[in-house]
């Protein structure tokens, strides 16, 4: 009797098992499990998968991004590299073209002396030839002139030239 | 110093519906708070979380945290929203007892709704049944039955008894756990209102029982949050 009285008391004291409390509880806990998800755990959790997916795709930017600023300055550095190689080229062009030039004009400055070198040869060798004749002339006159003055003796012709052309010879010899 | 509950009995005639109306108090204004501070919690959400967000994301990762412990994501994340109230709910249903017991007459009306064994058995007993239904509803029935045979055929008994012992000891550790700092704890205040020695002598125990409770009532929504996470994933994993 004791102990069943001491039972009861804590019986009471739990309030014991109710099949209304259960079903209650069972109640309350889905309605809510259904209420939290829509107002608060749903908003939250919506609003976590945004952050989450704004920060990948703000990730996503700044990789590619990154990649373009890569390869611009891989392009500008290309760029940099073959304008680099046409001012050698054309510094090198030029730097051939003007030895070339130099040389054209040394090469004709060097023709044209040549040319004018051998231009007043020919002449010189001309107006000696034109002297030489005028000389032949001159001599001929004056050798017939002073012959017939100093010898005062007349000579055939034929013997006049042959002395004459004795005379140029000498004169050719001499010049 | 007996304290009875203020039960109303076969209710609409029904010989077997009887309530404890502290308890269906008590649930209500447990469910109460627990709407309402989500939803305050969850008011003006913001990319960038500040005050009360920043609690409920840590709630919600810490729940998280709870479930990935325990099975793969991928199926874990049907469950967040039931783990989450499971939490919520039993750890300020266990803090509303701490705080306070009521008495108003003879009947004790405030108290931890978890220190009643009908009510963590009803919460204990939903999860078993949840966890048979999604181990059917995600692995098929096939895969569900042979379950029982694993790894060896001749455990197929302790494995039906393994269900009723989870049922059991999931409820009945929260519930144990919860009555017996409110034994305590309405010991101690008979104790510090009996005079002045016994204010004395009891105030600083009464202080540290409460401080204790607190944490008790803290790891005991955790412990019950994760073993109904490890029961579901029994039934639900491929391989355990």
């Amino acid at each position: 009797m004791q102990a069943f009285t001491e039972y009861s008391t804590i019986y009471a004291a739990l309030g014991g098992f109710h099949v209304g409390d259960m079903l209650m509880q069972l109640f309350f806990f889905i309605v809510l499990l259904l209420l939290v998800k829509k107002f608060a755990w749903g908003p939250v959790m919506d609003m976590m998968k945004k952050r989450e997916d704004y920060v990948a795709s703000e990730i996503e930017t700044a990789e590619k991004s990154r990649a373009d600023a890569e390869k611009a300055s891989k392009e500008a550095l290309e760029q940099l590299k073959q304008t680099k190689q046409e001012a050698q080229k054309m510094i090198e062009d030029a730097k051939n073209a003007g030895t070339r030039q130099e040389e054209e004009i040394i090469q004709a400055a060097r023709a044209e002396a040549d040319r004018i070198k051998k231009a007043a040869q020919a002449d010189i060798q001309n107006e000696k030839e034109k002297a030489l004749q005028a000389l032949q002339d001159k001599v001929a006159s004056l050798s017939v002139l002073i012959a017939s003055k100093v010898i005062e003796k007349e000579i055939s012709a034929q013997d006049q030239e042959k002395l004459i052309n004795d005379y140029i010879k000498e004169v050719g010899e001499e010049l | 110093m007996d304290h009875t509950a203020p039960i109303v009995e076969d209710v609409f005639g029904i010989s077997w519906l009887d309530f404890n109306m502290s308890n269906v108090l008590m649930m209500f204004i447990t469910s109460l708070i627990v709407f309402v501070l989500c939803v305050l919690g969850a008011r003006k959400l913001q990319m960038k979380p500040t005050g009360a967000q920043n609690v409920m994301e840590w709630v919600l990762d810490f729940v998280k945290g709870i479930i990935n412990d325990t099975m793969d994501w991928k199926t874990g994340k049907l469950f967040l929203p039931l783990a989450l109230t499971l939490f919520t709910y039993i750890l300020v249903g266990n803090m509303l007892g701490v705080v306070t017991n009521g008495v108003v007459g003879h009947d004790v009306w405030w108290k931890s709704p978890t220190a009643d064994p009908g009510i963590t058995l009803t919460l204990s007993a939903m999860v078993i049944v949840l966890s048979h239904f999604y181990g059917i509803k995600l692995r098929g029935g096939s895969e569900y039955v042979k379950d029982y045979f694993r790894p060896l055929p001749f455990l197929f008994p302790i494995k039906i008894v393994e269900e009723f012992a989870n049922t059991l000891t999931l409820g009945l550790r929260l519930f144990g756990n919860l009555y017996a700092g409110e034994v305590l704890l309405s010991l101690l205040v008979g104790l510090t209102t009996s005079g002045v020695l016994g204010f004395l002598g009891g105030a600083i125990p009464f202080l540290a029982w409460q401080g204790f409770s607190v944490f008790i009532g803290g790891i005991q929504a955790f412990i019950f949050t994760m073993l109904a996470m490890v029961y579901m994933s029994h039934k639900v994993s491929e391989d355990h």
